[in-house]
């Protein structure tokens, strides 16, 4: 393996980034899909990168693919160029689309020789690293079972273990739980976690299931084929807004009183209990205390991510058709 | 999808971080393009092995013809006197016909692996979208040669005799012409996006391109000129005619059914069984390279 001196030097300095996009753009004819998006993800991370259908999500993951060619711009995976190393590229990732790819009228094992061939990896170390990657989703002891045999859950488990069969940098996971019961999604996520701790792989995901979004080290909002959004879970969620405290006392009206007197926020009635917007809702609890009002109940909410995604795409992070099947939004519109 | 020598070249590639397991880099160029195609081919061979229904379905239609329809046209069609009579000239159109189901239906399961998903775990890998082709036509080609084998070993019912030339020359006449159909069936199966849109197109063309090859019945003097015309231009007609030709150089009393035994002609000028072949062979590379391309730009 040669170390380019060049890539060496930087990496000395700051890791590169295993997937590196600047100044992305993708016209179809007249249609922007991507107008402008930059990105950098470093090697480990699991990235989600959120937003509506119809964002620019889909082409820019296209893009990193290699299945659709950038108008402008420039994006790297693993160091490759997706526009002039597209086999190089494609040896380095791993994929599973929402869609199941896989031959229902092979086995399991089959399935993944097939891949192995195709992917062109050493023939000696195939059969070992099929067991390995069967082990981490759990489904060694089917490995000889036709897949129409298998469930859902199965079903994606394996096109887990195949993506990751020729060891990629980066596994891509699109909606990897789509049509999947709580109980499938919980397992897969599981061995996701697993791989994450075995495999030195960067996973790159999107999903319109927020509680798959709270697990991601990194997310990206897409949005009018532009980043409108990147950060932590935790940084996008304080960036739009308050805690929400909610008091039950047992004088609502009084309790307003007292609060506004000796907090001076303001408290508004929600149902039976009060709801106080702060910025930091456990450090305000203890001061509620002191206030001499007689709480009964107190629990502090804050914004969700799917909050963060009302505020930068507009609309619910489960307002789309591809959600519909497990959780339909209420009150919307 | 590209495959420039430099992109399929095992590239040196940094590993942008030293801390990184180092990446295997797998083979490159023509051998992994070889082993593509070799597994895109093999995976067909499994799937025709679990699916013996199919094998028995595509069997049974050349029987059909060969002793049921060649059992009666036999006795309106005066044949010879030495044993040999209309079912053995069906013989070998029947055994041509028949891989034209077979072809088809080989080329038609890429449009099941296109609506199951399949395929697009193929054109997303690392190799060129021909190999996926060249795969499949060589699978088509296969499966459809042991089908003939099959059929060929039933051919002393209808007085065609064993002798290893014959049945190694019928096996290469067979895999040319249905390798060339596969072909054919994947040009058409390139921009179809479900089965159910492909098989009508499919039906609409196999029983012209049957009834148009003189498998069923002589091309010589008597037939419409049109019909000989457009007979020419049927790749399988030259299928037929190479077969015919190799089944009547073995027939003991060849003279004598060879009224029934007219193979193509050029402006009056009768095609040899070799030139036949190769008509088919150009035929085929030229569908195939058309295919290529047609699925070069698809997906």
């Amino acid at each position: 393996m040669t170390l380019s001196t060049g890539a060496a030097s930087v990496a000395v300095i700051s890791p590169a980034p295993v997937i590196d996009i600047r100044g992305l753009v993708k016209r179809y004819g007249d249609v922007e899909a991507v107008s402008g998006i930059d990105l950098q993800v470093q090697s480990g991370e699991l990235f989600g990168f959120l937003g509506p259908n119809g964002a620019g999500k889909s082409t820019t993951i296209k893009i990193l693919c290699t299945l659709v060619l950038p108008t402008e711009g420039e994006a790297r995976v693993a160091g490759l160029d997706v526009r002039t190393q597209r086999a190089a590229v494609r040896r380095h990732i791993g994929l599973v689309f929402q869609e199941p790819t896989l031959d229902e009228y092979l086995s399991a094992e089959q399935n993944l020789r097939f891949h192995a061939a195709i992917y062109g990896m050493p023939r000696r170390i195939i059969s070992s690293r099929i067991e390995v990657v069967l082990e981490l989703v759990g489904l060694s002891d089917r490995r000889r079972s036709l897949v129409r045999t298998f469930s859902g859950g199965m079903k994606r488990r394996l096109e887990i273990a195949r993506g990751l069969l020729h060891s990629p940098r980066v596994l891509f996971l699109d909606e990897p739980t789509i049509g999947l019961d709580p109980e499938s999604r919980l397992t897969l996520w599981r061995y996701v976690d697993e791989l994450r701790q075995r495999e030195d792989i960067t996973v790159f995901l999107t999903t319109h299931y927020m509680d798959e979004a709270e697990r991601c080290d990194r997310i990206g909002i897409v949005n009018h084929g532009r980043m409108v959004a990147l950060g932590t879970p935790a940084e996008l969620k304080a960036g739009v807004g308050d805690d929400r405290v909610r008091v039950r006392t047992s004088d609502n009206d009084m309790a307003v009183r007292s609060i506004r007197k000796a907090l001076g926020v303001e408290a508004v009635n929600d149902g039976d209990a009060l709801l106080v917007t702060v910025n930091d809702g456990e450090a305000f609890i203890p001061r509620l205390f002191e206030i001499g009002i007689n709480v009964q109940s107190v629990s502090v909410s804050r914004p969700t991510l799917d909050d963060v995604f009302m505020a930068h795409a507009g609309r619910r992070i489960g307002d789309q058709e591809a959600a519909a099947a497990v959780r339909r939004p209420m009150g919307m519109r | 999808m590209s495959n420039t020598p430099s992109a399929m070249a095992p590239v040196a590639v940094a590993p942008v971080e030293p801390n990184v397991a180092p990446v295997k880099l797998p083979l490159g160029g023509y051998r992994h393009e070889f082993r593509a195609v070799r597994v895109v081919w093999q995976r067909d061979m499994i799937r025709i092995w679990g699916d013996k229904a199919r094998i028995v379905s595509t069997m049974l239609q050349p029987l059909l013809f060969l002793f049921v329809l060649g059992a009666g046209l036999s006795a309106v069609v005066a044949g010879g006197s030495h044993g040999a009579d209309y079912k053995t000239f069906l013989f070998p159109g029947v055994i041509v016909t028949g891989i034209l189901f077979t072809a088809m239906f080989s080329a038609i399961s890429i449009v099941w692996d296109r609506e199951f998903g399949f395929l697009r775990e193929m054109m997303v890998a690392p190799i060129s979208s021909s190999s996926i082709v060249v795969g499949k036509c060589l699978a088509g080609g296969t499966i459809a040669t042991l089908q003939s084998l099959l059929l060929i070993a039933l051919g002393g019912l209808v007085h065609v005799p064993y002798r290893v030339g014959l049945v190694a020359g019928m096996a290469g006449i067979v895999f040319v012409t249905s390798f060339a159909l596969t072909a054919f069936g994947l040009v058409l199966a390139a921009r179809v996006k479900s089965v159910q849109t492909l098989m009508p197109m499919v039906q609409m063309l196999l029983m012209p391109m049957m009834f148009l090859s003189g498998a069923l019945y002589p091309l010589g003097t008597g037939v419409p000129d049109w019909l000989r015309l457009v007979a020419r231009f049927n790749p399988l007609s030259y299928g037929v005619s190479a077969a015919r030709s190799l089944v009547l150089s073995y027939l003991p009393g060849g003279g004598a059914t060879g009224h029934l035994f007219v193979g193509l002609s050029w402006m009056g000028w009768p095609v040899p069984a070799w030139l036949d072949v190769v008509v088919v062979a150009a035929i085929g590379i030229v569908l195939l390279t058309v295919a290529c391309i047609l699925f070069r730009r698809t997906e």
